[in-house]
């Protein structure tokens, strides 16, 4: 793969933790890249280093050894305030359990990487109303999340992760706490955003169905290393 | 984050906590409220005491006395070394004296022991005139009756003491009539007797008794300006032109007439000189004892007032500040239980993009929005907490039949400090809470439930 062509390049990445006096190795010498706006998802079961690698990428942990290119930038190099910067920009982020902020209507927890990337206060609600309508919740803006379904929360949170327009989209289990209808719907999604905006997108997911459906390419990991991934990449899924 | 987002935020996670925070914001409040309310006691009573002092006179007055007259009442002598001979304190020194600049008035000290008749009984007392300056120094404030209703009439007002010498119902005196009985000096005519060493003639006075009818137009606690030129406190005080035009025998006469032919040229035994304010004494003093006068100041007197209210005002300062220590370690425990319940929050600002800076920055500066509000009703609190004091305390000196007092004083500095002091303690208490959270490692963050 031309170097133009990756988004993200694990290089022998492994991330170790000292705990009561034994070593474990979360992730595992563990090399991998990921084309610019490829679908992977990275399946495995639990304590398998998914989550883990993806904090990583993410740049809310740094590894122990070997180095991560994303979108041209070496993390291992940044300061910590780059690497701010870096989740800022560069990264959008979801989670399993939505993580917005329950005290936050939509439209402020949408706004709130807008305020941490500094972005002038004329151009936020064009730009939290944008990433409203890519998950067709404009109708909700003012409403807190607690007064949403699950999976409207999660869509609220595809559109907080999109409304600084992220190069590289990272989801940690993001159909884990919705029914098997929603998930789809959910990924569903994040496929229409990755065609629409050109994105790469990674999620951690251990429903390997859903994942052979949506996914490009599946990278399966195992006791923190990387067992096998898939060579094809599913042209749908581009 | 730009200021504006932070203050934003600050604001909006000091409203979700809003019972937690007001009570931590009551808890700066109430420190504030004890040093405000501990200083403004301080400043008043300095302001009173001050008052109390400019009124009387005495740090704005220089007394002049001839040089080899003076012993500065057992002080040692600070007189500035002279080449000028010893002058008598006469007209022409005073007339000199008054030339000098930032002089108001210059004023001979016309005080003499006599004799008081008051339904027919005696009295011995000191007798003092009063310059008629003297009537808008404030010394008179809260005198019972009048001061004199003017500058030759022939009345007096009473020390208290004195008033209930006379009568048991001193009030009741205003208005009656007493006999003051005195020595007038007179002038004998020159005398020819070649036996003076000088050649020059020596003169000499006679003593007369006579009698003066004054009216009492009122009650003073104490004599202003009083203690100076030896013949302590006088108990009758009267208009200082009618007092000189009486030529009363003073206790310098005798030495005069020994010294000098002077008795038909009137000298003082001392003069007080009033200056525009305190600041120009000291200036004034030396330009006076360069003339080869003596002179005499209380400027030492009222600078080791000055250091005495600096360490009354520190003492004050320090327990006042304990109430503030304490809800220091309230806003460090608020902030430390906020990291707790928003641990998950903060690591999803930092999954968003936030850096160490900007969440150590978000728990500052709610840390000074606490000291800011905690300042402002701290300062309210602690002013009412002075007026409180104030007015149990006139209550008090009221059923004392005594005059009210301002005991209580909040300046400006005063409450632009307290708040400034409050937002500084409240930013030192959020220190070590803002780094705990800023280092926050955010994967822990996310993971905590």
């Amino acid at each position: 793969m031309p170097n133009a062509e990756i988004a993200i390049q694990l290089d022998r990445v492994s991330r170790q933790y000292t705990m009561g006096g034994a070593t474990i190795r979360a992730v595992n010498d563990v090399s991998l890249s990921i084309a610019r706006n490829e679908f992977l998802a990275l399946l495995g079961s639990s304590g398998s280093g998914k989550s883990t690698l993806l904090n990583l990428i993410a740049g809310l942990d740094r590894p122990t050894s070997g180095s991560i290119m994303a979108q041209g930038q070496n993390l291992a190099e940044l300061t910590s305030i780059e690497l701010a910067r870096y989740r800022c920009n560069t990264i959008g982020m979801i989670f399993q359990s939505f993580n917005l902020l329950p005290r936050m209507t939509l439209e402020e927890n949408i706004e709130l990487p807008l305020r941490l990337a500094e972005v002038d206060r004329g151009e936020r609600p064009g730009r939290v109303r944008e990433a409203l309508e890519r998950v067709r919740l404009t109708h909700r803006l003012g409403h807190r999340p607690t007064e949403l379904s699950g999976g409207e929360q999660q869509r609220v949170a595809i559109a907080r992760a999109l409304v600084n327009r992220p190069k590289i989209l990272l989801a940690d289990e993001p159909t884990g706490n919705l029914d098997s209808t929603t998930g789809e719907a959910i990924l569903s999604l994040l496929r229409d955003v990755q065609r629409q905006l050109e994105m790469t997108i990674v999620i951690v997911t251990h429903e390997r169905p859903l994942a052979e459906r949506y996914a490009g390419r599946l990278a399966i990991m195992g006791d923190g290393r990387l067992l096998t991934a898939s060579e094809t990449v599913k042209e749908d899924a581009r | 984050m730009k200021p504006r987002d932070l203050t934003d935020l600050a604001f909006r996670n000091l409203r979700e906590a809003i019972l937690r925070n007001a009570l931590t914001t009551l808890g700066v409040a109430v420190g504030v409220a004890s040093l405000v309310a501990m200083l403004s006691l301080g400043v008043g009573l300095q302001e009173l005491a001050s008052k109390r002092l400019s009124q009387s006179g005495l740090f704005d007055t220089i007394f002049v006395t001839p040089r080899n007259n003076f012993r500065g009442m057992g002080r040692p002598q600070r007189e500035v070394q002279s080449d000028k001979p010893p002058r008598t304190l006469d007209e022409d020194a005073r007339k000199e004296i008054e030339k000098l600049p930032n002089v108001i008035e210059v004023y001979p000290q016309v005080r003499f022991f006599t004799e008081v008749r008051f339904n027919n009984k005696p009295f011995a007392t000191v007798v003092a005139g009063m310059p008629e300056s003297s009537r808008n120094s404030g010394s008179f404030d809260g005198m019972q009756g009048n001061f004199f209703s003017s500058p030759t009439a022939n009345e007096a007002i009473l020390q208290i003491e004195f008033a209930k010498d006379l009568s048991e119902k001193p009030a009741s005196l205003i208005g009656q009539d007493l006999v003051l009985r005195y020595a007038e000096r007179q002038a004998l005519p020159a005398n020819d007797d070649s036996s003076s060493p000088s050649g020059e003639p020596s003169g000499g006075f006679s003593v007369v008794p006579k009698e003066l009818r004054l009216k009492i137009v009122g009650i003073v606690e104490t004599e202003p300006a009083a203690g100076y030129g030896g013949y302590g406190n006088a108990r009758l005080l009267m208009p200082l032109s009618t007092a000189s035009t009486l030529r009363a025998a003073q206790v310098n006469d005798l030495r005069d007439i020994v010294r000098d032919n002077t008795a038909n040229k009137t000298t003082y035994p001392s003069l007080s000189v009033r200056a525009k304010s305190p600041s120009q004494v000291e200036e004034l003093e030396t330009s006076i004892k360069a003339m080869g006068f003596a002179a005499f100041s209380l400027l030492d007197a009222s600078k080791s007032l000055r250091t005495f209210f600096s360490v009354f005002d520190l003492l004050l300062g320090i327990f006042g500040s304990l109430a503030l220590a304490v809800a220091t370690l309230g806003i460090v425990n608020t902030l430390v239980m906020a990291i707790l319940e928003r641990r998950r929050e903060i690591g999803v600002l930092k999954a968003l993009g936030a850096a160490d800076s900007d969440v150590q920055q978000l728990f500052f500066v709610e840390a000074g929005v606490m000291g800011l509000f905690g300042g402002f009703f701290g300062v309210l609190f602690g002013w009412l907490l002075g007026r409180a004091i104030t007015f149990g305390t006139n209550v008090y000196l009221k059923r004392q039949n005594l005059n009210p007092i301002e005991l209580s004083s909040v300046p400006w500095w005063l409450v632009i400090a307290a708040v400034v002091f409050a937002i500084l303690v409240s930013l030192a208490a959020g220190l070590y809470p803002a780094s705990r959270a800023a280092k926050l490692n955010p994967v822990d963050a996310l993971r905590y439930e």
